[in-house]
Parts: C-alpha cells; sequence; structure tokens
C-alpha cells in the first residue's frame, strides 16, 4: 500500500503563510510576527521620533512582506515555473457540475453508474479506501489501536463490534473529522493528510447515527442547504431523487420537527445521497426505523453496491450485515477479523454434519467413524448426532448410507450453519478486551 | 485562504431562515433595542426650548451611548448560541462532514447576526433623527443628535462593535458546553468597548475626528484579529469529542 506522504517536506516558514489573511501555524511563524512587532514598537518608543517610527514600521512592513514572498514562493502559491500537475486533486471528473434528468428516476437508478460498477472491483483498480496501521488515542484512551484493512471499491463493507469498539471514531477519522494519533490511510484515492479534509469530504458523504437536522427548517430547505454545501448546481431535481430513493417525497415539504424518528433518519439517508458520493459512510442506517423502511434502506444499499459506489457501514444488526456485506469488519479496539462471513465462519469453526434420527442408534461408533468422513462425534440428544467433517459433499453420502445400513430412521440430514452472530460472538467472547467492565 | 461563495452563501441562508422561524430571537432582537430607545424618545418631548445647551450636548451623547449599545447587544446572544447551539441539536457534526471549511462555517454564521444587528441600530437610529425633527420641542435637540459627527460615528461604530460582539459571542460559542453559559458569557465579553463610548459620554474623553478615527481603527483591528483567534480555536475534533487534537497539523486545525 503506498504510503501518503504525513509532510509536505516544505520549510516550515512554507508551511503556513502569515500576514494579512495568512496564519501563522507553526511556533516560529508566530514568533517572528511577535519578534517584528515588539521591534517596531521598541524602534518607535526609544527614538521618540514620529519620522523615525515611521521608517520603522515600515521596514518591519518590509520584513514581512519579503518574508510572506519567501514563504508563498516556498509553499508553491506563487509559481515561478510550469505549472505540476497535482493527480491526488486534480484527477476526479467534474460529477457535481452535471445536470440530473428532470424527472423523478425511480429507486433503483438514483446514483449513476460508475465504470467498474455492479461488483467489488478487481484487484487491478485502486481501492476505495486503504487503512494502515491506525491508531486513534484519545489521552490516555485508546478508541482502536493498529487497524489495517483495504476496501475494494463498489463494495459493501460492514464495520461491527460492541459499543466503545471505536466504530464510529473510525468514521470519523476516515471522514477527516478528527485526526489520526498515528498511521496512513487513503480515502477515494486521496492520502489522508491535514491538507485533503475537503478534498476527501468533497468525495465521501457520513451519515451520522444521529440525522442531526434542522427541526425549522422544511426537509426540502435542509437539503438545500446541504446541497449547497456540496458546491451542487440546479440541485432540486437530485434532492427530488433523493427524496424519492428514501420514499419521502411527499413529505419534502413539512418541517423536520414533525416528522417521526425513522422518517428523520430517511431523511438523513437521502443527505447523504445528494452528493453522488464515492464512499459512503452509514453509522446504523436502519436504527429506529420500522421493519419495512429498514428493508427499503437495504434495497438502496443493494442498489448502490450495483452502481459502484462504495458502503462503509457500521451496524449492530449483524443479520443485516450478512445479509449486505461483502465483507465484514470485527473492531474492539483492535481489529478482531476482517473477511466474508464464510471466510469467517471457516476459520472459527470445523465444519459439521448435524443427524437426527427418530430413535437413539444402538452403536454410533460404528457408524459415524473415519470410514464414513467422520472425524469425531457428540450427541446433545439421544436422537441429535453432531458429526466433525472435513467436507460435508463427501461424508453426507457416506453417512447417510451408514445410516441406512444401521437400520436407522433419519429424519434429517444436513449440514451445520454458523450465524455471523456466532461468528461475532466467538470473536468478542475470546477477546480479553471485551471481558473489561 | 480560499472561500467558496456557494458554501458561504449556503450557511448564511441557512441561518437567516433558522432565526427567521424562531420567533422568540425576532422578539428579543426587536424588543430590546425598543427598550433601550425608550427614555431618549421620552426625552425628546420632555426637553424644552428654554434648557441649556449643555444639557442638550448631554442628551445627545447619552442617546448616541444607547444607540451604539444596540449594535453590542443584538447579536451577542445569536453569536453565543451559534457553534455550541448546533452542537446541542446534534447539527454540528453533519455540517462538519461536508467540504465546508471553518472559516465558511464561520464568516457565514458571522454574517447572518452582522447584517441584522447593524440593520436594526441603523433603523433605531433613523427613527430617533426622525423623531427629533419631527416633534422636538426644542429645534436645538434635533441639530444636536444630526451633527455630522454623530452621524459618522454611528455609522462607523454600529458594525465595528457589531462584528467585535459577534466574533467575541462565537469565540464563546466555540469553548463553552453548555448554550446558557456562552450567552452568558458572550454578553458580558462584548460589553468592553462600550467603555470608551462611555467615558466620552461622562467627558472623560473629548470626541474628536481623530479619536474617533482612532477607535475604529482599533475596533477594526481587534475584529480582524478576533475572527483570525476565533478561527484558529474552532477545532472539529474539541468540538465533536470534546478532546483537543494533539497535532497542530491535524485535520481539525486545518480544513
Amino acid at each position: 500500500m503506498k504510503t501518503p506522504p504525513r509532510s509536505t517536506g516544505a520549510p516550515w516558514f512554507a508551511k503556513r503563510q502569515m500576514g494579512f489573511g495568512f496564519r501563522p501555524a507553526t511556533w516560529q511563524g508566530w514568533a517572528v510576527t511577535v519578534v517584528a512587532l515588539l521591534l517596531a514598537i521598541a524602534v518607535v518608543i526609544v527614538s521618540r521620533s514620529t519620522k523615525v517610527g515611521l521608517v520603522g514600521l515600515v521596514g518591519v512592513v518590509v520584513v514581512l512582506a519579503v518574508y510572506q514572498l519567501v514563504a508563498a514562493l516556498l509553499a508553491g502559491r506563487i509559481r515561478t515555473g510550469p505549472v505540476q500537475p497535482q493527480p491526488e486533486v486534480s484527477d476526479r471528473p467534474a460529477r457535481h457540475t452535471a445536470v440530473a434528468p428532470p424527472s423523478v428516476a425511480p429507486v433503483t437508478a438514483y446514483v449513476a453508474s460508475r465504470p467498474g460498477g455492479n461488483t467489488p472491483s478487481s484487484t487491478a483498480d485502486p481501492p476505495a479506501l486503504e487503512v494502515s496501521h491506525l491508531t486513534k488515542r484519545f489521552g490516555e484512551r485508546t478508541a482502536f489501536e493498529d487497524v489495517s484493512f483495504t476496501i475494494a471499491s463498489g463494495e459493501v463493507f460492514g464495520f461491527l463490534g460492541p459499543n466503545g469498539a471505536g466504530k464510529t471514531t473510525m468514521v470519523r477519522t476516515l471522514g477527516t473529522l478528527i485526526a489520526p494519533t498515528s498511521g496512513t490511510a487513503v480515502v477515494a484515492g486521496i492520502p489522508l493528510t491535514p491538507d485533503n479534509g475537503t478534498e476527501i469530504r468533497q468525495r465521501i458523504s457520513i451519515m451520522p447515527e444521529n440525522p442531526g437536522l434542522y427541526l425549522r427548517l422544511t426537509v426540502i430547505e435542509n437539503l438545500e442547504l446541504f446541497a449547497g454545501l456540496y458546491g451542487l448546481h440546479d440541485p432540486r431535481p437530485r434532492i427530488d431523487r433523493a427524496l424519492e430513493a428514501v420514499n419521502l417525497g411527499p413529505r419534502g415539504r413539512d418541517l423536520c420537527g414533525s416528522l417521526s424518528k425513522g422518517l428523520r433518519q430517511r431523511v438523513g439517508l437521502s443527505r447523504a445521497l445528494l452528493s453522488d458520493p464515492e464512499i459512503m459512510f452509514l453509522d446504523e442506517p436502519t436504527s429506529g426505523l420500522d421493519p419495512v423502511a429498514a428493508r427499503e434502506v437495504h434495497d438502496l444499499i443493494n442498489d448502490l453496491r450495483r452502481r459502484g459506489v462504495t458502503v462503509f457501514l457500521t451496524t449492530h444488526r449483524l443479520e443485516e450485515a450478512e445479509r449486505l456485506c461483502d465483507r465484514v469488519a470485527i473492531l474492539n479496539t483492535r481489529l478482531r477479523s476482517v473477511g466474508r462471513t464464510e471466510e469467517l465462519r471457516e476459520s472459527l469453526f470445523s465444519r459439521a454434519l448435524v443427524v437426527e434420527t427418530a430413535t437413539p442408534l444402538d452403536a454410533p461408533d460404528g457408524v459415524f467413524n473415519p470410514s464414513t468422513g467422520v472425524d469425531g462425534w457428540r450427541s446433545d440428544d439421544p436422537t441429535h448426532y453432531v458429526l466433525t467433517i472435513a467436507e460435508p459433499r463427501a461424508a453426507a453420502p457416506a453417512v447417510t448410507r451408514a445410516l441406512v445400513a444401521a437400520g436407522a430412521d433419519v429424519i434429517s440430514i444436513g449440514e451445520a450453519r454458523h450465524s455471523l452472530e456466532d461468528v461475532y460472538l466467538e470473536l468478542i467472547d475470546e477477546d480479553p478486551e471485551a471481558a473489561r467492565p | 485562504m480560499k472561500l467558496d461563495a456557494g458554501r458561504l452563501g449556503a450557511v448564511v441562508r441557512k441561518e437567516f431562515r433558522v432565526l427567521l422561524r424562531n420567533r422568540f430571537i425576532i422578539g428579543t432582537m426587536t424588543v430590546l433595542p425598543v427598550i433601550f430607545l425608550i427614555t431618549p424618545m421620552l426625552e425628546i418631548f420632555r426637553l424644552s426650548p428654554d434648557v441649556p445647551a449643555s444639557i442638550v450636548l448631554r442628551f445627545a451623547g447619552s442617546t448616541f451611548l444607547l444607540l451604539l449599545v444596540i449594535p453590542v447587544v443584538v447579536p451577542a446572544a445569536i453569536s453565543a448560541y451559534s457553534v455550541v447551539g448546533e452542537r446541542e441539536q446534534g447539527t454540528l457534526e453533519p455540517l462538519l462532514t461536508t467540504p465546508l471549511r471553518r472559516e465558511e462555517l464561520l464568516l457565514g454564521k458571522a454574517v447572518a447576526a452582522f447584517v441584522p444587528s447593524v440593520a436594526i441600530s441603523y433603523l433605531l437610529f433613523a427613527l430617533v433623527i426622525i423623531c427629533a425633527q419631527l416633534f422636538a420641542s426644542d429645534p436645538a435637540v434635533a441639530s444636536a443628535l444630526v451633527q455630522s459627527s454623530q452621524l459618522v460615528g454611528e455609522f462607523l461604530f454600529a458594525p465595528l462593535l457589531a462584528g467585535w460582539s459577534i466574533w467575541v459571542g462565537i469565540a464563546v460559542s466555540s469553548r463553552a458546553s453548555d448554550v446558557r453559559v456562552a450567552q452568558q458569557l458572550g454578553t458580558l465579553a462584548s460589553l468592553p468597548p462600550l467603555v470608551v463610548v462611555a467615558l466620552i459620554d461622562l467627558q472623560v474623553l473629548t470626541p474628536s475626528v481623530t479619536l474617533a478615527v482612532a477607535f475604529a481603527l482599533v475596533l477594526l483591528v481587534a475584529d480582524v484579529v478576533m475572527y483570525r483567534v476565533v478561527s484558529a480555536m474552532f477545532d472539529r475534533e474539541r468540538l465533536l469529542t470534546g478532546t483537543q487534537a494533539r497535532s497542530r497539523r491535524s485535520h481539525t486545525t486545518v480544513a
């Protein structure tokens, strides 16, 4: 993974310009300013002469002007040579200037298709999100530590973990709302550095758990504000489509204060859709929604996946993650596991066949043995057997034949299924961090 | 620093909309200044033509002082609410997730507080002048109020004082954890510039063009400095998590 630069490498006095309309951010910049001003004051006081004082002031202004000029030159604000392209900023297509179709589009046509949409991109495409050894501490408290993962473009990525695991802090960090303590990340192709905050936020959208709407404004007024903040031209068609996507078209002129929690959540989701983002961070998007509305959100996420939008989904609903996500990560301050649900199951649980018979078997050891592909067995119930096997497709027919040969009345035989919840609980339970009060 | 006019405009529009929907704020903004002017308006009718010129001038001075209190007091509550109020409502985080720069957010909020405050100040000043011209029994009252120095002072100081009050209010709002504390501190902290005006009114300082220009320049510099200070104080991380970013080069202090 590419490691984004943490510093521009410019001299300290070029990192921040100073003076009129400038902001010296390094202590050295402030020192230069203060010393220059103190000198000017000292000259005026010592000289007790207006002429000398004026000369002193002019001198200070000249010093500051030269300082600014040198700083601006070194920082690249004034270019003396050919302009160098800056690919990480300038390679984005001007998507926001595109005029949307005037008609209201159906849900399935909400987001414009991206090249390489429909499925998570191939390995040749640049990933949507690369996180490497990212750590965030608040004083002595660690929100998350040494977290690394990569999300392919167009992937729906589930981020799971118990309360306080650091999920929301991770979203805020990748959304440039807070700064990581250490580690690196590349978001939508842009290194997560201090100077790239605005550019990154232009390409992503975040839907916080609390939608945070202006309750005295109407739904449309709320969305108009955010359309303006994303620099969307002719925002009304986009607003209409975003509202239609969450089935809120008829409520556009209602005050947000009059909406139920679930409807406010939907407004928050439509707001996240407005800017046609490359990556959407959804923090508990179905929180507070009724089952029908939650299903609509699921459909919307599936539609986003088909259209090539990368979705970073944090949720407590494990069945939701299992249904929607291409891969999931389980976080508990440290990353416990990342992968497809199937992969996580296989890595955590041995494969098993579950056999149920009408009456207890006389000699189970004679039936369940290595010759039928069974490595071991246990019985929680006299008629219920769990067989440890290596390959279910090979073992199931052999076990069935052996059972029939033994005269057993077989009621059912099938592979044991472990849900994502089993995986989650297994990982969290074995985590010493989780045992903390 | 590059400011995007579209984003700035979006913030200003939103602020105006929220202000106009809040009858309590509108009521406070208009009623409070009117209360300030009850005494001077009564004086206009009360002063008889045989009153000594010194008393008329004193009346003009105190009216001028009251008129300059308006641009300080009116925006104080709005600006003090601006950041901490958004945080309490939960609307700050969605705003900060957008490409909006902190300077755009702060300037947008400042403009939305500045325009009505200065407009109300000018309107009430005009109202006092008109009342004096039409209804004052003593013609000297009207002429004392319509001196060029008074007019220049009002038009010069009202926006500068409003600017100071707004930036102090936003500064307090960026650091406070509670709306009520922010509004009390913001109002208190916006008052010091009025000391100079009060000293003029009390004739400790002799009003002159030089003094007015000097005071205006000082206020202008103070406004610019406060804007820079507020901009530097606006820390996304601290506002969202209550913890200050450790690095000066953090995202929270730049974008």
